[in-house]
């Protein structure tokens, strides 16, 4: 009992005060691009035939932060002359559109959908699927539950049947040997439910884009509300955007 | 063993080289080898000008390698050699349509379509979802009873499906079915653009970045004839470390958690985050994606990057400590931790466990010392202190290792002070009709890849093996006589990756 008391002393309360108050990540930290719109052409061409994503347009002059996996290879043309990485981290986007991006998003809290903050402001429970996921993206998820982020006292909780759940938080490509687990998981959570697509596995495959083995795009089979970019998205991006779509 | 060849960790090797052994007389040296303490690192099928191979790489003290022709069939070793290549056999059979004839469990593994093209071994329709037309081993009697759990959990985790049969609480036997996370990434790795590899090698199992994607920048390097400046090879080992402390901090709290003790859970939760922070001070990513790439690192370390984590180093060992004791001393931890799940060394050693679980019955293998890559020729090795097998063995290697790791980090974070260029990926002409095998020690234990070239240099056949790989039939074999209700506490102490086994 000693032991507890004395570790507890030297823990002490960790918890973050974030989002009432900033908080910032360390500068090596890739988060919003910044795309330098007066750069050379070709050095925006060069960027997308290095990018393994895929991700930059360099006709628009816009980066697909839905296939981005953050790798920051781009960075390191010509200096960042054609996109450098912020430290924000705010990057959750209700459209998929909205994540084509010359660096720019659209304020999540006014695209959200109204009915969302009414039935789900107070309490959120969500069935978090694992949808063939390199367990990257589920273990930030689950760091939401440790006590720096302590998700559940905004109301927010992942819960172990999808009958108790108001939607469902998917990670991963979605194999198609998970397709149907997945689907049947959606069916059984009632409506109206919710439906987030996390890392850019699920927005559009993330790196397994192009495999037979995998559906690569949660939108085409469900109807999602909410993407959470990254490869994994940082546990503030998913706090900040659950905070700002539902609150 | 003059029948195969020895080879060294990340070597290229010209596949002239490789000894091509008569299908018996292969089969005949492979067993033997691993009857006499050997082990199996990698045993796969690939298609050359029309004609099935088999290549098998073994270790005891050394690597070595060789391969056959065979036809549609060959008589399977699981059956007349050894349970450790009872795995190995179900993914040719999967893979390539060969079939080994005599396999006492010959079921699919992940559940996909052979490459082949030839007709299916286990009269699967792929059209009809995952598990096919497989039944599950049962237990029949009286008061005995089924349970299915998965593929979905009650919780954050991966996808898979676990069959008890049970008499009561007790658990006569579990049957792990995988394959729902299966991605089709060895097929991907040889068709995609190569500047793509390390991304999706990042992603074969994200709580193994490092480990994963140094044995394919390895690779590469050997291949492409690259070579690493020691400074990179420095920050290669700090991350490698800091993945395993994170990994073995993170899991320690959730073992705390089943069994109940809250504090511990909530410390080592948050400290996880804390290395988690560390790689991404490194790479700016918390798993370590981004950082190793063919031919070094892509984000240098300089002074300030070493300073934060010499510091937060400092700060969190004592924390480390207290917790660790926190843990360990409670009576009540002690009395669910020891002699739950326990495997016996016999056991380890037949099913080849690598890894913690391995180590924690008494196996010492670590590749780290046994095939060192980068600088850890140069670093102490450790040996573990708690050898019985269960639960409280596997939680006392990761304590010992978690201590272990942060001494190294601290050598090494010495040492830099070598200037070397950040790389970033580029395309890379592959030595023709060569082959390169690597290993590290990931946090779960041996990682390995191995590519196989053509005469082009184009990646003929990329194969890879995580540690879960043997590991799973651990798991299976901890539960027995077990109370089911002891399933979390047995798997947690693995806490083995379905993604890295389903690739």
């Amino acid at each position: 009992m000693l032991k507890v008391i004395k570790n507890r002393f030297e823990q002490g309360c960790r918890t973050t005060s974030y989002p009432k108050e900033p908080i910032s990540l360390y500068s090596r930290f890739r988060g919003r691009p910044v795309i330098n719109p007066d750069c050379d052409r070709s050095v925006a061409r060069q960027c997308a035939q290095i990018c393994p994503q895929e991700a930059i347009d360099p006709e628009r002059m816009t980066i697909d932060l839905g296939r981005c996996t953050f790798c920051g290879h781009c960075e390191t043309v010509g200096a960042g002359a054609f996109v450098r990485f912020s430290q924000d981290f705010e990057l959750g986007a209700a459209n998929r559109q909205d994540l084509i991006t010359d660096g720019r998003l659209p304020d999540l809290a006014v695209h959200a959908k109204a009915h969302f903050k009414k039935l789900f402001g107070r309490s959120l429970q969500l069935r978090q699927v694992s949808a063939a996921g390199c367990n990257a993206c589920e273990a930030d998820t689950n760091v939401l539950n440790t006590p720096f982020f302590d998700l559940s006292r905004f109301g927010i909780d992942f819960v172990a049947s999808p009958r108790h759940a108001d939607g469902i938080h998917v990670t991963g490509p979605i194999s198609v040997n998970m397709k149907t687990a997945l689907l049947t998981t959606y069916q059984a959570v009632p409506s109206p439910k919710v439906v987030i697509a996390s890392g850019c596995c699920s927005i559009s495959g993330g790196p397994f884009y192009g495999s037979d083995e995998v559906v690569g795009d949660l939108n085409s089979i469900l109807p999602v509300d909410l993407y959470i970019p990254g490869c994994p998205p940082h546990p503030l991006t998913t706090l900040h955007a659950l905070l700002k779509f539902f609150k | 063993m003059d029948k195969f060849l020895k080879i060294t960790n990340g070597e290229r090797i010209s596949r002239a080289a490789i000894p091509a052994l008569g299908l018996d007389e292969f089969l005949q040296t492979v067993s033997d080898f691993v009857n006499a303490d050997g082990y199996v690192v990698q045993f796969f099928a690939y298609q050359e000008g029309g004609t099935n191979r088999m290549l098998a790489v073994l270790r005891n003290d050394s690597l070595f390698v060789a391969e056959t022709e065979v036809g549609d069939v060959f008589p399977s070793l699981t059956q007349t050699g050894s349970a450790k290549f009872h795995m190995f056999e179900r993914e040719i059979a999967e893979q390539y349509g060969i079939r080994p004839v005599g396999h006492p469990w010959l079921k699919h593994v992940r559940y996909h379509a052979n490459y082949a093209g030839r007709p299916d071994i286990f009269g699967n329709d792929y059209s009809v979802d995952i598990p096919g037309n497989y039944e599950y081993f049962k237990v029949e009697g009286e008061s005995v009873h089924e349970v299915a759990v998965g593929p979905v959990h009650a919780g954050i985790i991966e996808p898979g499906h676990f069959r008890f049969q049970c008499a009561g609480e007790e658990v006569l036997h579990l049957e792990i079915q995988l394959g729902y996370q299966h991605r089709g990434i060895e097929k991907m790795l040889t068709q995609v653009p190569q500047k793509r590899l390390p991304v999706i090698c990042e992603g074969i199992a994200g709580d193994t970045s490092v480990g994963h994607n140094l044995c394919c920048c390895q690779a590469i390097e050997a291949l492409a004839d690259l070579q690493v400046e020691k400074g990179a090879s420095i920050v290669r080992v700090i991350a490698l470390e800091l993945e395993r402390i994170a990994n073995h901090v993170g899991d320690l709290g959730a073992l705390s958690g089943d069994v109940a003790f809250n504090p511990p859970a909530s410390y080592f939760g948050r400290m996880r985050g804390e290395f988690l922070n560390l790689l991404q001070v490194l790479c700016g990513n918390r798993f370590g994606k981004g950082l190793v790439r063919p031919g070094g690192i892509a984000h240098v370390m300089g002074p300030e990057q070493c300073q934060l984590i010499a510091q937060k180093l400092i700060e969190i060992a004592p924390e480390l400590r207290n917790v660790c004791d926190l843990l360990f001393s409670a009576h009540t931890v002690q009395a669910r931790f020891e002699n739950t799940g326990p495997v016996s060394l016999a056991v380890a050693k037949e099913l080849g466990l690598v890894g913690y679980a391995g180590r924690a019955c008494g196996l010492p293998y670590d590749a780290r010392t046994l095939f060192p890559t980068e600088r850890y020729a140069d670093l102490p090795g450790l040996v573990n202190g708690t050898v019985n097998g269960d639960v409280n063995s596997r939680a006392a290697v990761r304590r010992e290792e978690i201590m272990h790791s942060l001494s190294l980090i601290e050598m090494m974070l010495g040492q830099n002070k070598r200037e070397y260029k950040a790389v970033q990926m580029q395309q890379y002409q592959l030595a023709p009709s060569s082959l390169a095998v690597t290993v590290n020690e990931g946090w779960r234990g041996e990682v390995s890849h191995c590519v196989l070239t053509d005469d082009a240099g184009r990646i003929q056949r990329y194969k890879i093996k995580d540690p879960s790989f043997h590991n799973w039939t651990g798991l299976a074999m901890s539960l027995r006589n077990q109370e089911i209700s002891d399933f979390p506490l047995c798997n947690k102490s693995y806490n083995l990756s379905y993604c890295g086994f389903d690739l």
